[in-house]
């Protein structure tokens, strides 16, 4: 068996750990009521980050298309970029999944596989890459709109109406 | 290999620690930016006479406060409990049972343990244990009691403008119990020493002044209106020029200035002044504009009693100084929440005008016999019922719509099927956002209340969340591309909400739609809808 | 460890110590089988009385209610006429339903996700489920020991017990004791329920979080109560002949220790004592304070009929000749209706 069909094999535990890791950067109390509340409505961020770490994980050992992996990553990125996190906090979950890996697969891996681990850890790596790249756009979009909403509402009327004169 | 491998956990804490685990009493409060709204202006609160005015910034440790801050706060609380029993009962018969803690969107949004309404509620209430119950005096702690000191105040002011008076919460609670009616409480106390937020503070001050929020002046306000007449002419060929401050009118028409001055809340004017005209050469209506009484919303509600009946007398005073028969109503959240269940008694009886009639069906709105004030949706519903509007739903045919039913209409109203009917007879795509989270069940915007401000943007995103998901569960459901609604809190609140989290929908009002799809007499083809945009079937023409 | 339990629970061991040794021990029986009984009752009827009083002190300034459905509107429009109720009448329905049925902890109804986007109801019921059986239980408990304070035994107390002990279990009874009556189930259920809760409290995170030792201590004295009570019942003799002449004597004002009633009476009325005691003086208020609360117990007819304030004060406006004085220039550039026109000032 090769270590992509290992890893297939064992992706409703591997995610599921990553899954938890990720909720487990919230404070305790609610990190619980984010795993425990199935409703998507009334848990958008658990459910969100469930079918994204189980999306993007298909798509590590899959075809790795960026599309795919953004309509994944993009909603749980989106989320944290306006939470309390960090950069960092709020993407450095994408890297979890290595040690997740390494420690699910530790007792099986040969030598002759660490260099298929290695391209995975060089996919996940991609991964993150991509989280902060769509936690930089969020972060511009939330500027943008921090910026130009008082413009947009408020001025675009008057200009509108031609109550502002422009030199 | 497999000893020298980090665990998930150790990489995690190299990445930054989990808060500590501490009860919520000892985790002290942490003032982040983009979720809190900057300090009222004090020429605001000096406008107004409130007190305490003075510069002050939230993130510095001297907030120059009152020498006896703590006991101005100690009389303030005890001054409320004795007028309110809603606020004593509310202190005392909390069972912490939990049930409303997951129904806050902030709560959800954040994940701030904070955010739980009961905890919020605590906040106050572990003061009223220390400063008025027997037991709390005794036991402290134990009972949950603890004594006020800076840095509950901060959390106080801090997690109090984190709640948008939505009443969620007190839906599911088996006592009824209102964070809305604590968080007024709370502001209330908070202005005592001069504690508020300039997106409050500064258009109470205006509204007080000019008549509206954003301290527009009289001509201004009409050249605005003149100039969406003359856009309106543009696109229908129709002159729908409305009437000012006219003695001796039918009708008063009182509507967010939000309507008046800022997009998309533009558009619902145009369809106000669509619908007022069809009506007016179709059967006479009189109907008049105020400049005076130019804001139905009310800031003044977030800040407290006294101020929102300062705010809310101008409609009444307005009404009789212009001898109409009754008062008509436009799209507000809140404005109607003041409306429905406040302001007959801070400013009523209305005994100087007429139980409303619609001068065109003749029906007689018993349900506002009383405060003679007509909501424009249960108005405009009855002339749908009536069949004395010709619609033409089908020039909003490239509009698949979903309504978001804002807080204060659906929990301090219930006004729920009312622009569903108008909506669903001006649009032919309709489609309803999931069960839980609509009606009296709905989410809140995550920016009323004051809340609505631009330095707050995080918390405003994450207070929507719960909101902006629903709305692109039916995006990708069913392809709705607007979001109606029938709140100008919404209208300047929602496109944010929406940019960020679903960019594909948009915002439009109830009446905007009206507009769109009403056929004024002599009018010539439409091209374009209000908003400038081709019409379905109009597009090759562009 | 969680150290608001724990100190619930070490009170509530504590006051068990306390009752055993003043009885076994010492031999108080006067003390805990009369004064702390009486004292009990007097504190929580001079405290309930003083507490509801002092609420209805303050007055209600508005109408409050939470509209939990449609209003009353146009005629052709369904209203929801018990979540959002237009007069007393349906206020009244609202009450009850909230009051006996916890209509708005039932309201926890929510939507799931199945696989392929599906959705499904769901309920969620336990809360309350497990609140409504605690009460109710705890209802027929209460109303069942009436009998031992009245004679002759009334006959719904009877009809009461006879339905609620209608499972007989005697399997059960075999294995306790020959000959026992019927259990009763509100006993069985009550005990079952209030541990319910406990465990709800202690595990679920949020409700964990928010729970104070004053929240854990009344379910300890409960479950305390209980266990007593189910002791004397099936496993410990109790005269209760014996038992019923005390209680009467409390009832009469001609109270006199029983020849032979074991401790676990004692420890049983200590318990009850203390939670009557405890009652106004904490959350467990929220009994009466349902009665009161201005979002459910108000008709939403603020429109219709005007409610009054009694302390509505007037407050400083500013006035329409205040706003055209400082515009009035202005408006009449515009266009606008005055009512006074400029005046043509000497300067």
């Amino acid at each position: 068996m090769n270590l992509k069909e290992l890893l297939e094999k064992r992706k409703t535990a591997i995610t599921k750990k990553w899954f938890d890791t990720v909720v487990e950067t919230y404070p305790s109390d609610t990190s619980r009521f984010l795993k425990k509340q199935k409703d998507p409505f009334d848990n958008p961020v658990g459910s969100t980050t469930l079918q994204g770490v189980e999306g993007m994980f298909d798509e590590l050992l899959g075809n790795m298309d960026q599309e795919v992996i953004t309509s994944f990553l993009d909603p749980i990125i989106r989320i944290r970029a306006v939470q309390a996190f960090s950069a960092s906090k709020a993407t450095g979950f994408i890297f979890f999944l290595k040690a997740i890996i390494r420690e699910s697969i530790k007792d099986e891996i040969r030598q002759n596989q660490t260099d298929e681990l290695l391209s995975i850890e060089s996919r996940i790596d991609e991964l993150g890459l991509i989280a902060f790249d769509i936690y930089m756009s969020c972060r511009e979009t939330l500027f943008r709109i921090k910026a130009e909403e008082e413009k947009k509402r408020t001025f675009s009327a008057f200009e509108r109406a031609g109550l502002i004169k422009e030199i | 290999m497999a000893d020298d491998l980090a665990k998930p956990d150790e990489l995690l804490s190299g990445i930054g620690h989990k808060p500590p685990k501490t009860g919520w009493m000892d985790t002290p409060v942490n003032i982040r930016k983009g979720m809190y709204c900057y300090a009222s202006n004090p020429k605001s609160v000096d406008y107004l006479g409130l007190p305490n005015a003075r510069q002050w910034n939230p993130m510095e440790e001297d907030w120059k406060l009152p020498e006896n801050w703590k006991q101005i706060l100690h009389e303030g609380f005890r001054e409320r409990l004795d007028r309110f029993r809603s606020f004593k009962v509310f202190m005392d018969i909390c069972v912490r049972c939990g049930a409303c803690a997951d129904k806050c969107h902030f709560f959800i949004g954040t994940g701030d343990p904070k955010n739980m309404p009961v905890l919020r509620a605590e906040l106050l209430r572990s003061i009223y244990r220390n400063d008025f119950t027997l037991a709390g005096k005794l036991l402290g702690k134990v009972a949950g009691a603890r004594e006020m000191t800076f840095d509950v105040l901060k959390e106080w002011w801090y997690y109090l403008f984190q709640c948008t008076e939505c009443r969620r919460c007190s839906v599911f609670c088996p006592y009824g119990i209102d964070t809305a009616e604590i968080t007024i409480m709370g502001r209330e106390l908070l202005n005592l020493i001069g504690l508020n937020i300039d997106w409050i503070a500064t258009p109470v001050a205006n509204c007080y002044r000019t008549g509206n929020h954003l301290g527009i002046q009289p001509h201004a306000f009409k050249d605005m209106l003149d100039f969406f007449v003359e856009d309106v002419e543009d696109i229908t060929g129709v002159n729908v020029e409305p009437q000012y401050n006219k003695k001796g009118a039918d009708i008063l028409f009182i509507t967010p200035s939000g309507d008046v001055f800022a997009d998309p809340g533009t558009y619902t004017c145009m369809g106000y002044l669509i619908l007022f005209h069809y009506l007016k050469e179709k059967y006479g209506f009189d109907i008049t504009w105020s400049t005076y009484a130019s804001e139905g919303g009310n800031f003044g509600f977030f800040t407290s009693h006294e101020t929102m009946k300062r705010l809310n007398s101008k409609m009444y005073a307005e009404a009789k100084r212009l001898g109409v028969k009754w008062i008509l109503g436009g799209e507000c959240g809140h404005m109607w929440r003041v409306i429905n269940q406040y302001m007959d008694t801070m400013n009523g009886p209305a005994d100087f005008m007429e139980v409303p009639v619609s001068p065109i069906t003749g029906t007689k709105f018993e349900n506002a016999s009383g405060t003679k004030m007509v909501h424009i949706a249960e108005f405009t519903a009855d002339l749908i019922k009536h069949g004395k509007l010709e619609l033409d739903p089908s020039r909003n045919d490239n509009l698949k719509v979903t309504y978001h039913d804002s807080c204060n209409p659906s929990r301090g109203m219930g006004m729920l099927d009312e622009p569903r009917y108008v909506i669903q007879n001006a649009c032919n795509h309709f489609y309803e956002m999931p069960a839980n989270t609509i009606r009296e069940n709905t989410f809140c915007c995550g920016s009323g209340a004051g809340l609505n401000a631009g330095e707050d943007m995080e918390l405003r995103m994450t207070g929507g969340l719960p909101r902006a998901n629903a709305v692109k569960y039916v995006h990708e459901k069913h392809g709705v591309n607007m979001l109606s609604c029938v709140c100008a809190v919404d209208r300047a609140a929602l496109p944010a909400l929406m940019e960020y989290w679903v960019p594909e929908v948009d915002v439009v009002g109830m009446t905007e739609l009206v507009g769109n799809a009403l056929i004024l007499p002599g009018e010539k083809e439409r091209e374009t809808d209000l908003r400038g945009e081709p019409l379905p079937g109009m597009e090759e023409e562009e | 460890m969680n150290s608001k339990y724990m100190f619930s629970l070490a009170a509530v061991i504590v006051l068990f110590l306390l009752a055993y040794i003043g009885v076994a021990g010492i031999g108080l029986y006067g003390f805990f089988g009369i004064f702390i009984p009486y004292a009990a009752a007097f504190i929580f009827a001079v405290g309930v009385v003083y507490r509801v009083v002092d609420w209805a002190q303050s007055p209600v300034p508005f109408r409050i209610p939470s509209t939990c459905g449609q209003q009353k509107s146009l005629p052709w429009i369904k209203p929801a006429s018990f979540d959002n109720p237009a007069c007393n009448g349906t206020v009244l329905i609202r009450m009850i339903l909230e009051i006996v049925l916890f209509r708005s902890l039932f309201r926890n109804m929510r939507f799931h996700f199945n696989k392929g986007n599906k959705f499904s109801y769901e309920w969620e019921k336990w809360l309350w489920l497990g609140a409504l059986a605690f009460h109710w239980a705890f209802f027929v408990v209460v109303i069942r020991h009436l009998r031992f304070f009245t004679e002759p035994v009334p006959v719904c107390i009877q009809w009461l017990e006879s339905l609620d002990s209608f499972f007989r279990l005697e399997f059960f009874a075999d294995f306790v004791q020959v000959g026992l009556p019927g259990v009763f189930i509100s006993g069985i259920v009550l005990l079952a329920a209030v541990i319910y809760l406990l465990l709800r409290r202690m595990l679920i995170p949020q409700v964990n979080y928010v729970s104070l030792a004053a929240d854990y201590f009344p379910l300890f004295l409960i479950i305390a109560i209980a266990v007593s009570g189910i002791m004397m019942r099936y496993f410990t003799k109790v005269d209760i002949v014996g038992i019923k002449e005390f209680t009467m004597g409390l009832v009469t004002f001609h109270p006199k220790i029983p020849e032979g009633v074991g401790s676990v009476f004692y420890i049983h009325i200590f318990f009850v004592s203390v939670l009557l005691a405890y009652f106004p003086f904490s959350k467990l208020m929220h009994l009466a304070g349902i009665f009161m609360s201005p979002t459910r117990n108000l008709a939403n007819n603020s429109r219709v009929k005007r409610h009054v304030n009694p302390w509505n004060y007037p407050v400083k406006v500013h006035t329409y000749e205040e706003y055209e004085d400082d515009f009035r220039e202005k408006m009449i550039e515009a266009g606008l209706p005055v009512e006074k026109e400029l005046t043509t000032n000497g300067g």
